[in-house]
Protein backbone atom coordinates (compact mmCIF):
# COMPACT_ATOMS: atom_id res chain seq x y z
CA UNK A 1 0.00 0.00 0.00
CA UNK A 2 1.25 3.35 -0.72
CA UNK A 3 1.55 6.04 2.28
CA UNK A 4 -0.34 9.40 2.19
CA UNK A 5 2.70 11.72 0.96
CA UNK A 6 4.64 8.78 -0.17
CA UNK A 7 6.44 9.18 -3.78
CA UNK A 8 4.70 7.69 -6.33
CA UNK A 9 6.33 6.93 -9.82
CA UNK A 10 3.93 9.22 -12.42
CA UNK A 11 2.35 7.02 -15.17
CA UNK A 12 1.27 8.79 -18.38
CA UNK A 13 -1.34 7.10 -20.43
CA UNK A 14 -2.13 8.06 -23.71
CA UNK A 15 -5.98 7.93 -24.56
CA UNK A 16 -8.79 9.04 -26.91
CA UNK A 17 -11.77 10.88 -26.30
CA UNK A 18 -14.72 11.67 -28.47
CA UNK A 19 -16.41 14.80 -26.91
CA UNK A 20 -18.94 17.17 -28.71
CA UNK A 21 -18.30 14.37 -31.80
CA UNK A 22 -14.73 15.43 -31.63
CA UNK A 23 -12.05 13.05 -30.98
CA UNK A 24 -9.23 14.36 -28.53
CA UNK A 25 -5.80 12.48 -27.76
CA UNK A 26 -4.17 13.08 -25.00
CA UNK A 27 -0.99 11.34 -22.41
CA UNK A 28 -2.18 12.03 -18.84
CA UNK A 29 -1.90 10.30 -15.22
CA UNK A 30 -4.99 7.00 -15.43
CA UNK A 31 -6.26 8.56 -12.06
CA UNK A 32 -7.54 12.01 -13.75
CA UNK A 33 -11.06 12.25 -13.21
CA UNK A 34 -12.82 12.64 -16.43
CA UNK A 35 -13.68 16.19 -15.00
CA UNK A 36 -10.08 16.96 -14.91
CA UNK A 37 -9.10 15.81 -18.74
CA UNK A 38 -12.05 18.49 -19.73
CA UNK A 39 -11.21 21.08 -17.85
CA UNK A 40 -7.47 20.91 -17.55
CA UNK A 41 -6.36 19.40 -20.45
CA UNK A 42 -8.85 19.76 -23.20
CA UNK A 43 -9.71 23.38 -21.85
CA UNK A 44 -13.18 22.59 -22.15
CA UNK A 45 -14.53 24.54 -19.06
CA UNK A 46 -17.88 24.63 -19.30
CA UNK A 47 -18.18 21.92 -17.23
CA UNK A 48 -17.77 23.12 -13.41
CA UNK A 49 -15.93 21.69 -10.08
CA UNK A 50 -18.00 22.47 -7.39
CA UNK A 51 -17.34 19.77 -4.70
CA UNK A 52 -15.30 16.97 -7.00
CA UNK A 53 -17.40 14.64 -4.55
CA UNK A 54 -20.80 14.06 -6.14
CA UNK A 55 -22.56 15.71 -4.09
CA UNK A 56 -23.47 19.44 -5.95
CA UNK A 57 -23.95 18.47 -9.41
CA UNK A 58 -21.96 21.14 -11.32
CA UNK A 59 -19.49 18.68 -13.29
CA UNK A 60 -22.81 16.90 -14.93
CA UNK A 61 -22.26 15.56 -18.29
CA UNK A 62 -23.65 12.92 -21.07
CA UNK A 63 -22.09 9.93 -21.77
CA UNK A 64 -23.86 8.24 -24.85
CA UNK A 65 -26.86 10.42 -23.66
CA UNK A 66 -27.41 9.52 -19.85
CA UNK A 67 -25.84 11.70 -17.24
CA UNK A 68 -23.66 11.70 -14.87
CA UNK A 69 -21.36 12.95 -12.24
CA UNK A 70 -17.74 13.50 -14.28
CA UNK A 71 -15.86 14.54 -10.76
CA UNK A 72 -16.46 10.37 -9.98
CA UNK A 73 -15.17 9.01 -13.09
CA UNK A 74 -11.77 8.50 -14.44
CA UNK A 75 -10.92 10.11 -18.27
CA UNK A 76 -9.26 6.16 -18.98
CA UNK A 77 -12.79 4.53 -18.46
CA UNK A 78 -14.06 6.68 -21.21
CA UNK A 79 -12.41 5.51 -24.12
CA UNK A 80 -15.33 4.20 -26.00
CA UNK A 81 -18.16 6.71 -25.08
CA UNK A 82 -19.71 9.58 -26.55
CA UNK A 83 -19.05 12.42 -24.39
CA UNK A 84 -21.20 15.73 -24.35
CA UNK A 85 -20.86 19.16 -22.41
CA UNK A 86 -22.36 22.26 -22.24
CA UNK A 87 -20.60 22.96 -25.13
CA UNK A 88 -21.65 20.08 -27.12
CA UNK A 89 -25.25 21.85 -26.36
CA UNK A 90 -24.96 25.46 -27.79
CA UNK A 91 -23.63 28.42 -28.75
CA UNK A 92 -24.06 32.30 -27.92
CA UNK A 93 -25.60 32.41 -31.31
CA UNK A 94 -26.98 29.43 -31.63
CA UNK A 95 -28.37 29.06 -27.94
CA UNK A 96 -29.92 25.18 -27.40
CA UNK A 97 -33.63 25.47 -26.47
CA UNK A 98 -33.10 24.83 -23.11
CA UNK A 99 -30.24 27.56 -22.63
CA UNK A 100 -32.84 29.79 -24.00
CA UNK A 101 -35.24 28.91 -21.69
CA UNK A 102 -32.75 29.49 -18.75
CA UNK A 103 -31.99 32.69 -19.84
CA UNK A 104 -35.76 33.77 -19.97
CA UNK A 105 -36.97 32.60 -16.99
CA UNK A 106 -33.93 34.02 -15.17
CA UNK A 107 -32.83 30.14 -13.59
CA UNK A 108 -29.46 31.45 -12.72
CA UNK A 109 -27.92 34.05 -10.08
CA UNK A 110 -24.04 33.14 -10.30
CA UNK A 111 -24.37 30.44 -12.82
CA UNK A 112 -22.37 28.52 -11.68
CA UNK A 113 -24.06 25.32 -11.30
CA UNK A 114 -26.04 26.05 -14.80
CA UNK A 115 -24.02 23.91 -17.17
CA UNK A 116 -24.43 21.59 -14.70
CA UNK A 117 -28.25 21.73 -13.99
CA UNK A 118 -28.74 22.14 -18.22
CA UNK A 119 -26.85 18.91 -18.72
CA UNK A 120 -28.67 17.04 -15.72
CA UNK A 121 -32.09 17.73 -17.17
CA UNK A 122 -31.65 17.42 -20.47
CA UNK A 123 -30.32 13.60 -18.81
CA UNK A 124 -33.32 13.98 -16.62
CA UNK A 125 -36.05 14.44 -19.85
CA UNK A 126 -34.41 11.56 -22.06
CA UNK A 127 -34.61 9.06 -18.94
CA UNK A 128 -38.71 10.33 -18.66
CA UNK A 129 -39.24 9.29 -22.17
CA UNK A 130 -37.78 6.22 -21.63
CA UNK A 131 -40.20 5.68 -19.01
CA UNK A 132 -38.39 6.13 -15.63
CA UNK A 133 -40.07 6.04 -12.70
CA UNK A 134 -38.23 8.50 -9.82
CA UNK A 135 -39.03 8.28 -5.92
CA UNK A 136 -42.12 9.87 -6.03
CA UNK A 137 -43.96 8.11 -8.88
CA UNK A 138 -46.42 6.70 -6.83
CA UNK A 139 -46.77 3.10 -8.38
CA UNK A 140 -43.66 1.97 -9.60
CA UNK A 141 -45.34 -0.92 -11.53
CA UNK A 142 -47.64 1.26 -13.81
CA UNK A 143 -46.76 3.27 -16.17
CA UNK A 144 -45.25 6.52 -15.67
CA UNK A 145 -47.78 9.43 -15.64
CA UNK A 146 -47.04 13.38 -16.31
CA UNK A 147 -44.03 15.24 -15.31
CA UNK A 148 -45.25 17.42 -12.79
CA UNK A 149 -43.01 20.20 -10.56
CA UNK A 150 -42.43 17.39 -8.21
CA UNK A 151 -41.41 15.12 -10.49
CA UNK A 152 -38.75 17.64 -12.06
CA UNK A 153 -37.51 18.83 -8.20
CA UNK A 154 -37.24 14.68 -7.25
CA UNK A 155 -35.49 13.67 -10.33
CA UNK A 156 -33.00 17.17 -10.48
CA UNK A 157 -31.89 16.66 -6.63
CA UNK A 158 -28.49 15.71 -7.77
CA UNK A 159 -28.15 19.59 -8.56
CA UNK A 160 -27.80 21.72 -5.80
CA UNK A 161 -28.09 25.29 -6.65
CA UNK A 162 -26.58 27.44 -3.43
CA UNK A 163 -28.51 30.89 -4.74
CA UNK A 164 -31.42 28.71 -4.80
CA UNK A 165 -32.76 29.59 -8.00
CA UNK A 166 -34.98 26.55 -8.08
CA UNK A 167 -38.81 27.83 -9.12
CA UNK A 168 -37.08 28.79 -12.06
CA UNK A 169 -35.15 25.79 -12.78
CA UNK A 170 -37.96 24.05 -12.52
CA UNK A 171 -40.07 26.66 -14.93
CA UNK A 172 -37.31 26.63 -17.65
CA UNK A 173 -36.81 23.20 -18.00
CA UNK A 174 -40.84 22.64 -17.27
CA UNK A 175 -41.26 24.91 -20.60
CA UNK A 176 -39.16 22.92 -22.94
CA UNK A 177 -40.80 19.70 -21.47
CA UNK A 178 -43.47 19.24 -23.44
CA UNK A 179 -41.60 19.52 -26.91
CA UNK A 180 -38.66 17.42 -25.96
CA UNK A 181 -40.27 14.73 -24.79
CA UNK A 182 -43.20 14.72 -27.78
CA UNK B 1 -13.87 -12.45 -16.28
CA UNK B 2 -10.66 -14.31 -15.49
CA UNK B 3 -8.53 -12.10 -16.16
CA UNK B 4 -9.51 -9.47 -14.16
CA UNK B 5 -9.54 -11.46 -10.93
CA UNK B 6 -6.02 -12.01 -12.34
CA UNK B 7 -5.47 -8.74 -12.07
CA UNK B 8 -6.51 -8.26 -9.30
CA UNK B 9 -4.43 -10.36 -7.29
CA UNK B 10 -1.79 -8.35 -7.26
CA UNK B 11 -1.18 -6.56 -3.32
CA UNK B 12 -3.22 -4.02 -2.75
CA UNK B 13 -5.22 -3.98 -6.25
CA UNK B 14 -9.22 -3.19 -6.41
CA UNK B 15 -11.84 -3.23 -8.77
CA UNK B 16 -12.95 -0.04 -10.13
CA UNK B 17 -16.72 -0.16 -11.49
CA UNK B 18 -19.06 3.05 -11.46
CA UNK B 19 -16.25 4.09 -8.88
CA UNK B 20 -18.90 6.69 -7.52
CA UNK B 21 -17.70 5.80 -4.06
CA UNK B 22 -14.13 4.51 -4.23
CA UNK B 23 -13.20 7.46 -6.22
CA UNK B 24 -14.76 9.37 -3.38
CA UNK B 25 -12.75 7.56 -0.75
CA UNK B 26 -9.59 7.60 -2.87
CA UNK B 27 -9.89 11.56 -3.05
CA UNK B 28 -9.80 12.11 0.68
CA UNK B 29 -6.73 9.05 1.11
CA UNK B 30 -9.65 6.53 3.04
CA UNK B 31 -8.99 4.06 -0.04
CA UNK B 32 -5.71 3.60 -1.54
CA UNK B 33 -5.38 1.35 -3.76
CA UNK B 34 -2.40 0.45 -5.46
CA UNK B 35 -3.87 -0.88 -9.12
CA UNK B 36 -7.40 -0.37 -10.04
CA UNK B 37 -8.52 -2.71 -12.44
CA UNK B 38 -11.93 -1.67 -14.36
CA UNK B 39 -14.36 -4.47 -14.63
CA UNK B 40 -17.21 -1.66 -16.00
CA UNK B 41 -16.99 -3.08 -19.47
CA UNK B 42 -17.33 -7.09 -18.73
CA UNK B 43 -20.62 -8.17 -19.95
CA UNK B 44 -22.63 -8.20 -16.95
CA UNK B 45 -25.28 -5.52 -16.75
CA UNK B 46 -27.92 -8.30 -18.29
CA UNK B 47 -31.13 -8.79 -15.43
CA UNK B 48 -32.03 -12.32 -17.15
CA UNK B 49 -35.43 -14.44 -15.97
CA UNK B 50 -34.40 -17.73 -14.55
CA UNK B 51 -36.59 -21.22 -15.08
CA UNK B 52 -37.81 -20.68 -11.19
CA UNK B 53 -39.62 -17.35 -11.37
CA UNK B 54 -36.74 -15.18 -10.23
CA UNK B 55 -34.56 -13.25 -11.63
CA UNK B 56 -30.19 -12.78 -12.38
CA UNK B 57 -29.24 -9.18 -12.54
CA UNK B 58 -25.69 -8.42 -13.55
CA UNK B 59 -23.60 -6.96 -10.73
CA UNK B 60 -22.52 -4.46 -13.60
CA UNK B 61 -25.81 -3.00 -14.47
CA UNK B 62 -26.39 0.71 -13.46
CA UNK B 63 -28.85 1.31 -10.40
CA UNK B 64 -30.84 3.08 -12.92
CA UNK B 65 -31.07 0.69 -15.51
CA UNK B 66 -32.25 -2.19 -12.61
CA UNK B 67 -34.62 0.69 -11.28
CA UNK B 68 -36.69 1.52 -14.51
CA UNK B 69 -36.08 -2.50 -15.48
CA UNK B 70 -39.64 -3.43 -16.40
CA UNK B 71 -38.98 -6.81 -14.61
CA UNK B 72 -38.30 -5.59 -11.73
CA UNK B 73 -40.64 -3.12 -11.29
CA UNK B 74 -43.66 -5.59 -11.60
CA UNK B 75 -41.89 -8.29 -9.79
CA UNK B 76 -40.06 -6.80 -7.40
CA UNK B 77 -41.61 -2.84 -7.10
CA UNK B 78 -39.55 -2.58 -3.44
CA UNK B 79 -36.46 -3.40 -4.89
CA UNK B 80 -37.09 -0.33 -7.79
CA UNK B 81 -38.65 1.78 -4.69
CA UNK B 82 -35.68 1.72 -2.91
CA UNK B 83 -33.06 2.02 -5.90
CA UNK B 84 -34.99 4.85 -6.68
CA UNK B 85 -34.91 6.17 -3.13
CA UNK B 86 -30.88 6.02 -3.18
CA UNK B 87 -28.46 8.56 -4.46
CA UNK B 88 -29.41 11.25 -7.13
CA UNK B 89 -29.90 10.43 -10.82
CA UNK B 90 -26.68 10.58 -12.10
CA UNK B 91 -25.45 8.98 -9.47
CA UNK B 92 -27.49 6.14 -10.09
CA UNK B 93 -26.78 6.28 -13.60
CA UNK B 94 -23.10 5.11 -12.83
CA UNK B 95 -23.21 3.20 -10.06
CA UNK B 96 -23.39 -0.50 -10.38
CA UNK B 97 -25.62 -3.26 -8.50
CA UNK B 98 -22.21 -4.87 -7.34
CA UNK B 99 -20.37 -1.24 -5.96
CA UNK B 100 -23.91 -0.80 -4.27
CA UNK B 101 -23.45 -3.85 -2.22
CA UNK B 102 -19.71 -2.92 -1.21
CA UNK B 103 -20.35 0.95 -0.68
CA UNK B 104 -18.42 1.88 2.49
CA UNK B 105 -20.63 3.56 5.65
CA UNK B 106 -20.97 7.07 5.63
CA UNK B 107 -20.23 7.48 9.12
CA UNK B 108 -18.45 10.96 9.36
CA UNK B 109 -15.61 9.68 11.83
CA UNK B 110 -14.51 7.31 9.17
CA UNK B 111 -14.56 10.05 6.30
CA UNK B 112 -12.18 11.93 8.87
CA UNK B 113 -8.50 11.05 8.56
CA UNK B 114 -8.04 12.74 11.53
CA UNK B 115 -10.77 11.34 13.89
CA UNK B 116 -9.97 7.66 15.54
CA UNK B 117 -11.68 5.09 13.44
CA UNK B 118 -11.59 1.22 13.69
CA UNK B 119 -12.98 0.79 10.71
CA UNK B 120 -10.40 2.59 9.13
CA UNK B 121 -8.15 2.11 11.49
CA UNK B 122 -8.43 -0.86 13.39
CA UNK B 123 -7.26 -0.80 16.75
CA UNK B 124 -7.64 3.14 16.54
CA UNK B 125 -11.05 3.41 18.44
CA UNK B 126 -14.39 4.73 17.70
CA UNK B 127 -15.06 8.38 17.97
CA UNK B 128 -18.54 7.85 17.10
CA UNK B 129 -19.26 6.29 20.23
CA UNK B 130 -18.75 9.72 22.22
CA UNK B 131 -19.34 12.02 19.97
CA UNK B 132 -21.84 13.40 17.43
CA UNK B 133 -23.61 9.74 16.96
CA UNK B 134 -27.49 11.06 15.28
CA UNK B 135 -27.17 9.10 12.36
CA UNK B 136 -25.58 5.60 14.31
CA UNK B 137 -26.53 2.40 14.56
CA UNK B 138 -29.05 1.22 17.88
CA UNK B 139 -28.77 -2.70 16.73
CA UNK B 140 -26.08 -5.37 16.17
CA UNK B 141 -23.55 -2.73 16.96
CA UNK B 142 -20.67 -3.21 19.03
CA UNK B 143 -18.46 -1.13 21.39
CA UNK B 144 -15.86 -0.87 18.54
CA UNK B 145 -18.06 0.65 15.95
CA UNK B 146 -21.91 1.61 15.62
CA UNK B 147 -21.76 2.78 11.70
CA UNK B 148 -24.29 1.70 9.68
CA UNK B 149 -24.75 0.41 6.08
CA UNK B 150 -25.67 2.87 3.67
CA UNK B 151 -27.50 0.96 0.67
CA UNK B 152 -31.17 1.44 0.46
CA UNK B 153 -30.72 -1.31 -2.22
CA UNK B 154 -29.42 -4.27 -0.33
CA UNK B 155 -32.54 -3.63 2.22
CA UNK B 156 -34.74 -4.19 0.10
CA UNK B 157 -32.27 -7.23 -1.81
CA UNK B 158 -32.52 -8.30 2.74
CA UNK B 159 -36.48 -8.70 2.31
CA UNK B 160 -36.08 -10.69 -1.14
CA UNK B 161 -33.69 -12.55 -0.12
CA UNK B 162 -31.80 -12.13 -2.49
CA UNK B 163 -28.21 -13.96 -3.28
CA UNK B 164 -24.47 -12.70 -4.31
CA UNK B 165 -22.57 -15.03 -6.84
CA UNK B 166 -19.07 -14.95 -6.85
CA UNK B 167 -16.24 -15.58 -8.72
CA UNK B 168 -13.20 -16.84 -6.95
CA UNK B 169 -9.50 -16.78 -8.27
CA UNK B 170 -9.50 -20.46 -8.80
CA UNK B 171 -12.62 -20.30 -10.86
CA UNK B 172 -14.73 -21.58 -8.58
CA UNK B 173 -18.24 -19.75 -7.98
CA UNK B 174 -20.11 -19.60 -4.56
CA UNK B 175 -23.32 -17.92 -3.18
CA UNK B 176 -23.87 -16.06 -0.32
CA UNK B 177 -26.78 -15.10 1.05
CA UNK B 178 -27.55 -11.67 1.50
CA UNK B 179 -28.56 -11.93 5.83
CA UNK B 180 -24.96 -13.82 5.47
CA UNK B 181 -22.97 -11.42 3.07
CA UNK B 182 -23.13 -8.85 5.26
CA UNK B 183 -21.21 -8.89 8.93
CA UNK B 184 -21.94 -7.01 12.07
CA UNK B 185 -18.86 -5.05 13.31
CA UNK B 186 -17.90 -7.04 16.41
CA UNK B 187 -14.21 -6.51 17.34
CA UNK B 188 -12.91 -6.17 13.58
CA UNK B 189 -15.25 -3.63 11.87
CA UNK B 190 -13.19 -3.00 9.33
CA UNK B 191 -14.39 -6.43 7.00
CA UNK B 192 -18.01 -5.33 6.46
CA UNK B 193 -18.97 -8.21 4.38
CA UNK B 194 -17.61 -12.03 3.98
CA UNK B 195 -16.25 -11.40 0.51
CA UNK B 196 -12.86 -12.33 0.20
CA UNK B 197 -9.56 -10.81 -1.64
CA UNK B 198 -9.59 -10.98 -5.20
CA UNK B 199 -12.99 -11.98 -5.44
CA UNK B 200 -15.73 -10.72 -7.93
CA UNK B 201 -19.30 -9.62 -7.63
CA UNK B 202 -20.62 -11.07 -10.86
CA UNK B 203 -24.41 -11.51 -10.23
CA UNK B 204 -27.44 -11.17 -7.53
CA UNK B 205 -29.96 -13.42 -7.74
CA UNK B 206 -33.33 -12.73 -6.95
CA UNK B 207 -35.82 -15.91 -6.26
CA UNK B 208 -39.15 -15.76 -7.48
CA UNK B 209 -41.09 -12.96 -5.46
CA UNK B 210 -42.77 -13.59 -2.02
CA UNK B 211 -46.50 -13.31 -2.27
CA UNK B 212 -48.09 -10.19 -1.31
CA UNK B 213 -48.09 -6.58 -1.15
CA UNK B 214 -43.75 -4.69 -1.07
CA UNK B 215 -43.09 -1.36 0.23
CA UNK B 216 -39.76 0.27 0.30
CA UNK B 217 -40.22 3.54 3.12
CA UNK B 218 -37.07 5.62 3.42
CA UNK B 219 -37.04 8.26 6.37
CA UNK B 220 -34.54 11.26 6.27
CA UNK B 221 -32.98 14.63 6.88
CA UNK B 222 -34.14 15.77 3.41
CA UNK B 223 -36.86 14.61 1.28
CA UNK B 224 -34.72 13.73 -1.47
CA UNK B 225 -30.80 13.12 -2.10
CA UNK B 226 -29.84 12.32 1.73
CA UNK B 227 -29.08 8.25 3.16
CA UNK B 228 -31.67 7.17 5.65
CA UNK B 229 -32.07 7.99 9.12
CA UNK B 230 -34.04 4.78 9.17
CA UNK B 231 -35.57 2.82 6.33
CA UNK B 232 -38.08 -0.09 5.82
CA UNK B 233 -38.49 -3.27 3.24
CA UNK B 234 -41.66 -5.25 3.54
CA UNK B 235 -43.60 -7.59 2.08
CA UNK B 236 -46.92 -9.04 3.33
CA UNK B 237 -49.51 -11.28 2.44
CA UNK B 238 -52.84 -11.76 3.77
CA UNK B 239 -56.16 -13.90 3.14
CA UNK B 240 -58.81 -11.65 3.82
CA UNK B 241 -57.38 -9.96 7.47
CA UNK B 242 -55.14 -12.73 8.55
CA UNK B 243 -51.25 -12.21 7.41
CA UNK B 244 -49.84 -15.46 6.01
CA UNK B 245 -46.85 -14.33 5.04
CA UNK B 246 -44.46 -11.25 6.48
CA UNK B 247 -40.63 -10.06 5.20
CA UNK B 248 -39.10 -6.98 6.84
CA UNK B 249 -36.00 -5.69 6.72
CA UNK B 250 -34.31 -2.49 8.32
CA UNK B 251 -32.49 -0.16 6.97
CA UNK B 252 -30.51 2.85 8.56
CA UNK B 253 -30.16 0.71 12.17
CA UNK B 254 -27.11 -1.61 11.58
CA UNK B 255 -23.60 -2.43 10.60
CA UNK B 256 -25.91 -4.39 7.68
CA UNK B 257 -29.60 -4.74 6.55
CA UNK B 258 -31.64 -5.62 9.73
CA UNK B 259 -33.39 -8.68 8.50
CA UNK B 260 -35.75 -8.90 11.62
CA UNK B 261 -36.89 -12.51 11.43
CA UNK B 262 -38.63 -12.21 14.87
CA UNK B 263 -40.66 -9.42 13.94
CA UNK B 264 -41.86 -11.76 10.76
CA UNK B 265 -42.85 -14.28 13.60
CA UNK B 266 -44.73 -11.74 15.18
CA UNK B 267 -46.53 -11.13 12.38
CA UNK B 268 -47.45 -14.39 10.96
CA UNK B 269 -50.93 -15.71 11.75
CA UNK B 270 -52.03 -12.73 13.25
CA UNK B 271 -54.84 -9.94 12.10
CA UNK B 272 -53.06 -7.35 9.63
CA UNK B 273 -53.68 -4.59 12.35
CA UNK B 274 -51.65 -1.88 13.59
CA UNK B 275 -52.61 -3.55 17.26
CA UNK B 276 -50.62 -6.34 15.19
CA UNK B 277 -47.95 -4.31 13.62
CA UNK B 278 -47.33 -2.06 16.96
CA UNK B 279 -46.63 -5.59 18.54
CA UNK B 280 -43.84 -6.58 15.68
CA UNK B 281 -42.38 -3.35 16.07
CA UNK B 282 -41.49 -3.97 19.67
CA UNK B 283 -40.43 -7.50 18.82
CA UNK B 284 -38.17 -5.88 16.31
CA UNK B 285 -36.34 -3.34 18.41
CA UNK B 286 -36.30 -5.53 21.75
CA UNK B 287 -32.48 -5.69 21.68
CA UNK B 288 -32.32 -2.03 20.41
CA UNK B 289 -30.02 0.05 21.79
CA UNK B 290 -29.38 4.08 21.76
CA UNK B 291 -26.15 5.61 21.86
CA UNK B 292 -28.20 9.29 23.30
CA UNK B 293 -28.14 11.16 19.92
CA UNK B 294 -29.74 8.16 18.21
CA UNK B 295 -32.18 7.01 20.98
CA UNK B 296 -35.22 8.41 18.79
CA UNK B 297 -34.09 6.20 15.78
CA UNK B 298 -35.93 2.85 17.70
CA UNK B 299 -38.92 4.63 17.92
CA UNK B 300 -38.90 6.15 14.51
CA UNK B 301 -38.08 2.63 13.40
CA UNK B 302 -41.23 1.19 14.80
CA UNK B 303 -43.05 3.94 13.51
CA UNK B 304 -41.75 3.19 9.98
CA UNK B 305 -42.16 -0.34 9.97
CA UNK B 306 -46.15 -0.04 11.11
CA UNK B 307 -46.49 2.49 8.06
CA UNK B 308 -45.10 0.61 5.76
CA UNK B 309 -46.32 -2.85 6.87
CA UNK B 310 -50.04 -0.98 6.43
CA UNK B 311 -48.95 -0.05 3.02
CA UNK B 312 -47.79 -3.09 1.81
CA UNK B 313 -50.83 -4.43 3.36
CA UNK B 314 -52.97 -2.17 1.19
CA UNK B 315 -50.69 -2.80 -1.85
CA UNK B 316 -51.74 -6.42 -1.11
CA UNK B 317 -54.82 -5.91 -1.32
CA UNK B 318 -55.44 -3.88 -4.44
CA UNK B 319 -53.10 -5.55 -6.45
CA UNK B 320 -53.57 -9.43 -5.69
CA UNK B 321 -50.59 -11.04 -6.87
Amino acid sequence: MGRVGEMTELAVTRIMLRVNGQMHEMEIDPRTSLLDALREHLHLTGTKKGCDHGQCGACTLLINGRRINSCLTLAVMHEDDDIVTVEGLGAPEALHPLQAAFIERDALQCGYCTSGQICSALGMLAEVKAGWPSHVTADVTAATGALTDAEIRERMSGNICRCGAYPNIVAAIRDIAEEALR
Amino acid sequence: MQAAVAAVSRTGAKFISGGTNLLDLMKLEIERPTHLVDISRLPLKQVDDLPDGGIRIGAQAANSAVAAHARVRALYPALSEALLAGASGQLRNKASIGGNLLQRTRCPYFYDTAAACNKRDPGAGCAALGGFNRIHAVLGASDACIATHPSDMAVAMSALEARIELLSRDRSTRCVAIDDFYRLPGSTPHIDTVWQPGELITAVILPPPPPGGQRYRKVRDRASYEFALVSVAAVIATDRETITAARVAFGGVAHKPWRSFEAEAALRGRLATLTTYEAAADVAMRSAVGRGQNDFKIVLAKRTLCRTLADAAQIAAERPS
